[in-house]
């Protein structure tokens, strides 16, 4: 075959369209590859495996005292534990909270004198304080009741609940139900 | 699209930039793949630029967190055992396509007129690779890390009348410390966006004066064909190739190249019984101990690496074309490769009496081949002249004598 005979058949539109063909492919084999090759750079962002190794944290809770609050840190934020008194339990095992967020107390407890909630305000996150009647938020002036439900804004929720269990009477594993 | 495309060029040569010096650049026909490796070291250069910010995300510039981060990046990070083996082996490959990219550049003479400023940039930016790849050494805090630096940053020491005060102030501590590892971390840092910037200055010069190519001669414009598709697939045949070869390393054999020395962390206390630097830094290591004066010792090593910018004034002779036509030019580059090759071997050699033999005539070979250039071209070109060479050839001389190299024909 002569190249004056090979090169009008590189003009035929067939090898065009074979041509155009390979060139998709081409490109769509480098895409994936770019792709592939992006994944560990994005990845190596996420949290590394001694961060992971803080997603459950285990609590002795026997010290804790009725009416007392512990605040123990789990996965970088602190969480309160709270051992509620007979009085505060049914005050709010009566209620449900305001009408910003309602919620029945019991899908907020595993056992009632035991109440476990990340302490960060819904508003912005800062840490609410203890008081009488449940918590303060000292940054923009947030109120949450003894089950931790919300009952004056500018926070939108309840304090956020997270997974746990107890492994006996007083011990908790917290990050996993 | 296509409107989006008119708007951004009459504010930007977009469109121009891309046609001109992308797709339609013209390129000579007759290029082979020595000519892959200037685009390899560009490819590399970003890898090195993307792995070292994602390990900087990770690595602490401090002498009591250093080492133990490094760790955590092998062991804790997500996939940073990658990350960091890319940017070790990256290192190593940036040396062995530049020194290719030199040599390549030596055979065929593409220092010569016009292209004196590529060659110059091409040095700058050897500096500049190797500092930032000395201080990089340093990060890991290692115990060779730490005596590399601690012997380098002493060679300083010889400068007259203010040597101790140098060296102090290049470590910021009496010996090397947290201090110099702080600094070296910036300076790693930053080298690379000046590395950059003179890439651009290389590139520039190289749009303008165009690629060289083996036959040495500037070709006429019919020789030449667009750079897309031609060589944007032959770039990326070569860097194909490149890539089995790197990912071998990478993936199979990563620690060839890391002396297991430095995975003992760095103890001021105690030298290692060897302390040998980077397989990259040996030719020029061997120089300084083949010296027996300390400070002629430093001189010859920084001689060794600037001699490099003088080529465009020692070679003297007007035959157009690389080693190929030139029979003497072409013995002594292969002599000056070889040279090279066994004083990166005797760099890495205990320094007993053979050896330190060996290490000063190879030192000796290696600046005689630069201090006979002058003499050695001109004699070749005289011989060549008078054995009588082909009519075009005797025109092209005629034509540069006249216009200058590099000038309209």
């Amino acid at each position: 075959m002569s190249t004056s005979e090979s090169d009008n058949e590189a003009d035929l539109p067939e090898a065009k369209d074979r041509r155009h063909f390979l060139e998709k492919a081409t490109c769509a084999v480098a895409g994936v590859g770019i792709v592939a090759a992006a994944w560990p750079f994005v990845s190596s962002m996420n949290p590394a495996s001694n961060v992971l190794s803080k997603s459950t944290v285990e609590i002795d809770i026997g010290s804790i005292k009725t009416g007392e609050v512990k605040t123990v840190e789990w996965q970088s934020k602190p969480v309160f534990i709270f051992h509620r008194t007979p009085t505060q339990i049914s005050a709010m095992q009566d209620s449900t909270g305001s009408e910003i967020d309602p919620q029945a107390d019991d899908d907020r407890v595993l056992k009632p004198e035991w109440l476990v909630v990340i302490g960060l305000c819904t508003h912005l996150g800062c840490v609410p304080s203890k008081k009488q009647e449940g918590w303060f938020c000292p940054c923009h002036g947030s109120r949450y009741d003894n089950s931790g439900r919300i009952l004056r804004s500018p926070a939108p929720k309840n304090l956020h609940l997270l997974p746990y269990q107890f492994l006996s009477a007083d011990k908790l594993l917290l990050g996993k139900a | 699209m296509s409107k989006v495309k008119k708007w951004v060029d009459q504010r930007f040569p977009l469109s121009s930039f891309i046609k001109h010096d992308l797709v339609e650049y013209p390129t000579p026909r007759n290029l082979s793949y020595w000519w892959n490796f200037g685009f390899l070291a560009g490819f590399v250069l970003i890898l090195q630029l993307l792995t070292g910010i994602f390990l900087a995300m990770h690595y602490k510039p401090d002498a009591l967190l250093a080492f133990d981060s490094v760790d955590h990046i092998m062991r804790e990070v997500n996939y940073g055992w990658l990350i960091r083996y890319m940017h070790a082996v990256g290192a190593s490959a940036f040396f062995a396509v530049i020194y290719i990219h030199m040599a390549r550049t030596l055979y065929y003479g593409s220092y010569r007129a016009p292209r004196e400023l590529m060659w110059w940039s091409g040095q700058a930016l050897l500096l500049a690779l190797m500092a930032t790849a000395f201080m990089g050494y340093l990060l890991p805090w290692g115990q060779m890390s730490f005596w590399g630096a601690q012997v380098i940053t002493g060679l300083f020491g010889t400068a007259p009348f203010f040597g101790d005060e140098i060296v102090i102030w290049l470590r910021g501590d009496f010996a090397v410390g947290d201090a110099t590892l702080t600094r070296f971390f910036a300076l790693h840092y930053l080298l690379p966006f000046l590395i950059v910037s003179i890439v651009v200055i290389h590139l520039i010069a190289l749009h303008h004066v165009k690629s060289s190519n083996p036959s040495g001669i500037n070709l006429s414009a019919k020789n030449n064909i667009p750079f897309h598709p031609y060589f944007t697939a032959k770039d990326l045949f070569g860097l194909g190739i490149f890539l089995i070869i790197y990912s071998y390393f990478v993936f199979f054999n990563p620690e060839f190249l890391i002396l297991a020395e430095n995975n003992i962390p760095a103890n001021p206390l105690q030298t290692p019984s060897q302390i040998v630097p980077e397989w990259y830094f040996l030719p020029f290591y061997a120089i300084l101990r083949s010296v027996p004066d300390l400070l002629g010792g430093v001189l010859a090593m920084g001689l060794s690496v600037m001699i490099f910018a003088t080529l465009p004034f020692l070679d003297r002779s007007k035959i157009p074309g690389g080693a190929k036509y030139r029979p003497i030019y072409r013995v002594m580059f292969y002599i000056f490769v070889l040279d090279v090759i066994v004083l990166t071997y005797v760099g890495a050699q205990m320094p007993t009496e053979f050896w330190t033999l060996v290490g000063r005539i190879a030192t000796l070979i290696y600046f005689l081949t630069f201090a006979l250039l002058p003499f050695l071209s001109k004699y070749e070109e005289k011989k060549l002249r008078q054995k009588g060479l082909p009519e075009e050839i005797e025109e092209l001389i005629r034509c540069e004598e006249q216009y200058g190299r590099g000038g309209k024909k």
